[in-house]
């Protein structure tokens, strides 16, 4: 009939401890179940694609893993670091990068950055030093000390990006963040993303888009009513059509039961 | 593993004023409203000399009670409309801090406006209002509001009616301070000897330390999720 | 083919019947019925007449209860927010909204009540008078709990929320009862310890006359029975609704 499901097993060497492990997580709003027993592992060094329809708990799932949400059940460890009783030591190696900007639009690009730097603690020279280089890497350091308001939205989406890197994180959440991108601005952004994976951040991206989760990634997830419905490596994957095929699948197949 | 609590506040501060001085949105608008208000009520209520005396306390602090609010919704929809507030939530940081953080700019701006107020209500309604202890006033009314605000404001500005809810919940909760501010400086106002209004000033001490206590702790429910 | 996802494989407990109003309950409310009937004879037939403000001074035995009733259920609402945020058990968060409401009503009886007791001794339905003033900003605060509580989606948030306005709004009401204390001009009459100068209205218990009687029955109905018994119903109620949307959840998951 159709391929079968491939295991939840994580693509990794059996002696590499996850840098990323949620077990069991179940989470439920109001009398809606979002989560229901998920488990995910993610390796070191490895870029996942979660992929999955609204509302298959996606979001949640990284606001979890970010500590900004609790599960009702199951266990979260980041690092070695468990949630929420380790969130401080969670949170300092996370970076986050959202379609919403996350940034202050009456501040300039420098003052945006200096700011979320002291919430990290890092000492002015070395803030100084990162700001520098970060806005040379991510193209902006002519306008260093202008207004986010004037900027474009790929230009704003380059400075969200230095400004998760800031406290040089091994992790990376990425929700959509080629949202209300040009063409020209999601091409930067992926070569960004990929200088971020070659250094060897964990990344997990959520997004829509199956075509851009085929080529970047190392790694590839579905999320389909709370549970992981489809994880593959990348390299298995021989185009999007193929994945675009597997995607349809598994979501109708759930949808149908 | 924390960042430090009062260099978090300090950042959080620093970056609000920097804002403001650059776009000066959040000061003019209080400003202007607050001498809206002034003119408004004296018009409105034909006050004549006399009525204008007994009113002009009652005028003052409904007039920053409303100027503030107008301050706080500003300074908190900030944090939110561009998820902000999560960027602040996933640092390594006390969440109490991000309370005094926003607590101390929000103060900041509500007393800059009641103390350019006063001169300019002195002259509008012909008073003798220059006086340290109405300052002192100023300065204890203000911050109860902006710290029973910032809790409050927070939390409206993640509902759906956002900004017009505020002004419902916060002007109920803000009497304690309103009352014993306006008993205060009727006293101080009216040249009463200090024994008659001094209580009222303590009580309204005793008020800001209970409601800021409440608020700080109670901050980590209204950001959670 | 089934996968293996469905609302049915998450743990629901389901009583094989749900009795909608507990026997308990039923009981209590008869009692409450009861009581009602026979404070109102205690009020109105036992005590005596009071000596200088004659038959009208009568309403005062459900004026005060009631909002001493009032006063229980927004206590029930403060602790409620409490236990709530300590142990995020939505029961909790059930109590403090059947508290505001209870309270509402009975804040509501004591409003009007008074109102109509004001006419002959205060020759006007509406006096600016600061426990007046209050109890009314007072209901009004917890009107705007209602509103919050309706402006906020997520439903874990809007508990969390309305946990902590519901502890900071019992401020109002303590000062609904400390104001006739704080401010010496209210001519509102103080039933235990003095009255201020200005207050108009003053009677004294008589216990001798039976309206001391009358009091502590009509105290016992409306600031203990009718109070625990609305709020029981609301909880009920409450109850019943969320497992209405829960079945309704299941059957769109089929």
């Amino acid at each position: 009939m159709f391929a079968p499901l491939r295991a939840a097993a994580p693509v990794l060497t059996p002696a590499a401890a996850p840098i990323i492990a949620a077990e069991g997580l179940t989470k439920t709003f109001d009398v809606l179940p979002v989560l229901r027993g998920l488990t995910l592992h993610i390796a070191h060094g490895e870029f996942l694609a979660l992929l999955g329809a609204n509302g298959s708990g996606k979001s949640t799932l990284l606001r979890m893993l970010a500590g900004l949400s609790q599960p009702n059940s199951g266990v979260i460890r980041v690092g070695g670091w468990q949630l929420p009783r380790e969130a401080a030591q969670v949170r300092a190696q996370i970076g986050l990068v959202s379609h919403k900007l996350l940034l202050y639009e009456s501040l300039t690009a420098r003052e945006n950055l200096r700011f979320f730097g002291r919430l990290y603690n890092l000492s002015a020279a070395r803030l100084n030093a990162q700001i520098d280089t970060l806005l040379k890497r991510v193209g902006l350091a002519r306008r260093a000390d202008d207004v986010v308001r004037t900027f474009s939205r790929g230009m704003a989406q380059r400075l969200s990006i230095a400004r998760a890197l800031l406290h040089d994180p091994s992790i990376l959440l990425l929700d959509e963040p080629y949202t209300g991108l040009d063409q020209e601005a999601a091409a930067m952004l992926d070569a960004l993303l990929g200088e971020a994976h070659a250094e060897g951040r964990t990344i997990l991206m959520i997004t829509h888009e199956i075509e851009r989760a085929a080529r970047l990634p190392s790694r590839v997830a579905i999320l389909a009513r709370g549970v992981l419905a489809f994880d593959c490596a990348a390299a298995e994957i021989p185009d999007a059509a193929w994945l675009a095929a597997r995607y349809t699948e598994v979501t109708s197949l759930i949808a149908a039961r | 593993m924390q960042t430090p609590f009062f260099r978090v506040v300090y950042g959080i501060v620093a970056k609000d004023l920097q804002a403001e001085f650059r776009s000066r949105e959040l000061l003019s608008l209080m400003l202007i409203f607050a001498l809206l208000s002034l003119l408004i009520f004296s018009f409105a209520l034909e006050l004549d000399r006399l009525a204008r005396e007994e009113a002009i306390s009652g005028v003052l602090w409904v007039t920053v009670a409303f100027a503030s609010i107008i301050g706080l919704n500003r300074s908190l929809t900030l944090e939110r409309e561009q998820g902000n507030l999560d960027a602040m939530l996933i640092a390594p940081i006390n969440r109490a801090a991000i309370f005094v953080g926003k607590l101390i700019g929000n103060y900041l701006f509500a007393l800059l406006v009641g103390v350019l107020l006063i001169p300019i209500a002195a002259l509008l309604y012909n008073l003798p209002l220059i006086n340290v202890w109405l300052f002192i006033v100023l300065v204890f009314g203000t911050l109860g509001l902006s710290g029973i605000g910032t809790l409050l404001a927070t939390m409206t500005a993640q509902t759906r009616t956002r900004e017009s809810l505020l002004p419902v919940v916060m002007l109920p909760l803000a009497l304690p301070v309103v009352l014993t501010a306006v008993r205060a400086t009727t006293g101080i106002l009216s040249g009463q000897p200090a024994e008659n209004w001094l209580g009222w000033l303590h009580l309204l001490a005793v008020i800001n330390v209970v409601y800021f206590a409440a608020c700080f702790i109670m901050f980590e429910f209204v950001v959670e999720e | 083919m089934r996968a293996n996802l469905s609302l049915s494989d998450v743990s629901l407990e389901q009583p094989a019947l749900v009795r909608a109003i507990p026997r308990a309950l039923l009981a209590l409310t008869a009692l409450t019925l009861i009581g009602v009937g026979f404070g109102l004879y205690m009020a109105l037939g036992f005590a005596k007449a009071d000596a200088t403000q004659g038959e009208v001074q009568r309403i005062f035995y459900i004026h005060m209860p009631a909002f001493i009733g009032a006063f229980v259920a927004f206590a029930a609402t403060t602790l409620g927010g409490f236990m709530y945020l300590r142990t995020r058990q939505v029961k909790w968060d059930t109590l403090a909204l059947a508290g505001v409401e209870v309270g509402l009503v009975l804040a509501a009886i004591n409003l009007v009540t008074g109102m109509i007791w004001a006419k002959p001794t205060w020759n006007a339905w509406w006096t600016w008078d600061p426990r007046l003033t209050l109890e009314a900003i007072m209901m009004l605060t917890y009107a705007a709990y209602l509103v919050l509580r309706a402006s906020i989606t997520n439903a874990e948030t809007r508990r969390r929320f309305a946990a902590v306005y519901g502890m900071l709004a019992i401020i109002l009401v303590i000062m609904v009862v400390m104001i006739s204390r704080i401010r010496p001009d209210t001519i509102h009459p103080t039933v235990f310890g003095p009255s201020s100068q200005q207050a108009r209205g003053t009677f004294e218990l008589d216990a001798s006359a039976g309206m001391s009687a009358a009091l502590g029955v009509n105290m016992l109905v409306w600031a203990v029975l009718v109070p625990i018994t609305l709020m029981w119903f609301r909880i009920c109620l409450n109850n019943l609704t969320e497992r209405l949307s829960l079945l309704k959840a299941r059957l769109a998951d089929r």
